[in-house]
């Protein structure tokens, strides 16, 4: 959070012009990498992912494998040019810790056990930036993971919630975040509402917590229907002829 | 048109007809993956993507990777190398650490059949009568999963393939396939194989494909008239 004040929440409405429910606009597109097994771009708002699957394939380093299941290896990334500052590349901190809670946000759902010894490899890049890459990231990783044929429970889907101005709402942009009481991302499996990640910065009172997770939990379910008629359209697009 | 689904999706309540590629949760089926369902006889989900799983008793196209005394390591684009023992080539034969190469070298593709995958994933493969791939002819990969798309049902879309391109054509369930013949035939023949495999999720598909070669066929004749 920085330090500093921005009036939220003008006249009822937020500085985008969004209701306090309404996610960003959404575009998910399959397939968009030809040498990947499986791939998928994403775009909230103006957050861009691009998520890359390989495999299963061959673990290396050998001694990371596992004897009785596949290793999903998760990697996100930055692109120098996504954000206003360019970020120095390469790894960090920040996205060390979130290519963990990421791919732990997907591991509940993959059958892991049918490849043992092998490595799933999952990569996500961030080509622009506008608070929300994780959970962008996750959604695309998730779509992707379903493009490459590995055979999964359901699909993942995330969003942030976040309190601005005193009020809880879905999805924050870059300001909100930076300005804004409190974010917190959350990734679900949206048939069976298992939350699968969930993370918090800045404080949320007990109601406000409930709230914001209803809220999230409702933008998953968006977010699913979308992810699934992503994929569907892939195999009727070119369909019959052609 | 079949119907897809994706990974979660619900399927059916007929939990004993639940097939490969799905799951059975509180009394429902759903999908376990990306994929095309067939619900003649078991409710199946076929996939359109993923790698080759191997299995007893089929029959893969190999590549020689590694040459490890007494083995040798093949790549038959799994997720897990396969090991040909020195022993595949009949006891008389006296092959040693220094004389392997001779018999296979690396590179060297091979025709050879699973014989066996243990709970740590070693696979064993057998060589076949003809297992030698002289280097003729050109090797297409596809996921393993357009497989029995390309040879149709009781083998009527490889037996098309065939009859109308002339070709020597071999489809190994791993997804590669080795096509044999005069240039212009194989040209037809792969370009064939990849319209398949990107329309493997369509029906009415061995008709259009045998169309898609007479229009082909057709074309070629009239520009030989014209020439």
């Amino acid at each position: 959070m920085k330090e500093g004040k921005i009036e939220l929440i003008k006249d009822g409405a937020r500085l985008s012009g969004r209701g306090f429910e309404e996610l960003r606009p959404i575009k998910i597109e399959v397939g968009v990498l030809k040498r990947a097994d499986g791939s998928c771009y994403f775009e909230l708002g103006d957050n861009k992912a691009i998520a890359a699957v390989y495999g299963p394939r061959e673990m290396h380093p050998r001694h990371f494998q596992n004897a009785k299941r596949a290793v999903v290896k998760y990697r996100y990334n930055m692109a120098p040019f996504s954000v206003d500052d360019r970020k120095r590349p390469g790894p960090d901190r920040r996205s060390q810790e979130i290519s963990m809670v990421s791919r732990k946000a997907l591991d509940p759902v993959i059958l892991r056990e049918l490849y043992p010894k092998t490595a799933i490899e999952v990569y996500v890049e961030v080509l622009q930036s506008d608070a929300g890459t994780r959970t962008a990231g996750i959604n695309a990783a998730s779509v992707a993971l379903a493009d490459a044929g590995i055979p999964m429970r359901d699909l993942v889907s995330s969003v942030a919630i976040g309190k601005i101005d005193g009020e809880v709402v879905l999805d924050l942009d870059a300001k909100e975040d930076n300005f804004g009481e409190a974010d917190m991302p959350i990734a679900m499996v949206a048939r069976t509402n298992t939350i699968t990640l969930l993370q918090m910065d800045g404080r949320l009172k007990k109601e406000e917590f409930e709230r914001g997770l209803k809220l999230a939990m409702n933008g998953c379910r968006k977010i699913y229907e979308l992810q699934k008629a992503a994929l569907v359209e892939k195999y009727s697009k070119n369909g019959n002829g052609a | 048109m079949y119907k897809v689904v994706v990974p979660g999706d619900f399927i059916s309540t007929e939990v004993n007809r639940a097939g490969e590629g799905t799951y059975v949760e509180d009394g429902n089926v759903y999908a376990l993956k990306y994929g095309v369902v067939d619900d003649r006889g078991a409710i199946k989900v076929v996939a359109l993507s993923g790698k080759y799983m191997p299995v007893n008793g089929d029959v893969v196209i190999g590549k020689i990777s590694e040459i490890s005394f007494p083995y040798w390591i093949v790549d038959i684009a799994a997720p897990y190398e396969a090991r040909l023992r020195k022993s595949e080539f009949g006891r008389g034969e006296n092959i040693d650490f220094g004389n392997m190469c001779e018999y296979l070298d690396i590179d060297d593709l091979i025709v050879a059949k699973v014989m066996n995958v243990d709970v740590m994933m070693r696979i064993d493969l057998a060589l076949k009568n003809e297992f030698k791939m002289d280097g003729i002819g050109r090797l297409i990969e596809v996921s393993p999963t357009k497989v029995p798309r390309i040879i149709g049902r009781s083998g009527s879309m490889i037996k098309l393939l065939k009859d109308k391109c002339n070709c020597f054509i071999f489809v190994a369930k791993n997804g590669r396939i080795w096509i044999k013949g005069r240039s212009a035939d194989m040209d037809i023949a792969s370009q064939t194989v990849m319209k398949i495999a990107n329309e493997a999720h369509t029906s009415g598909l061995t008709d259009r494909i045998a169309q898609f070669l007479d229009s082909y066929k057709s074309e070629k004749e009239r520009d030989k008239v014209e020439e």
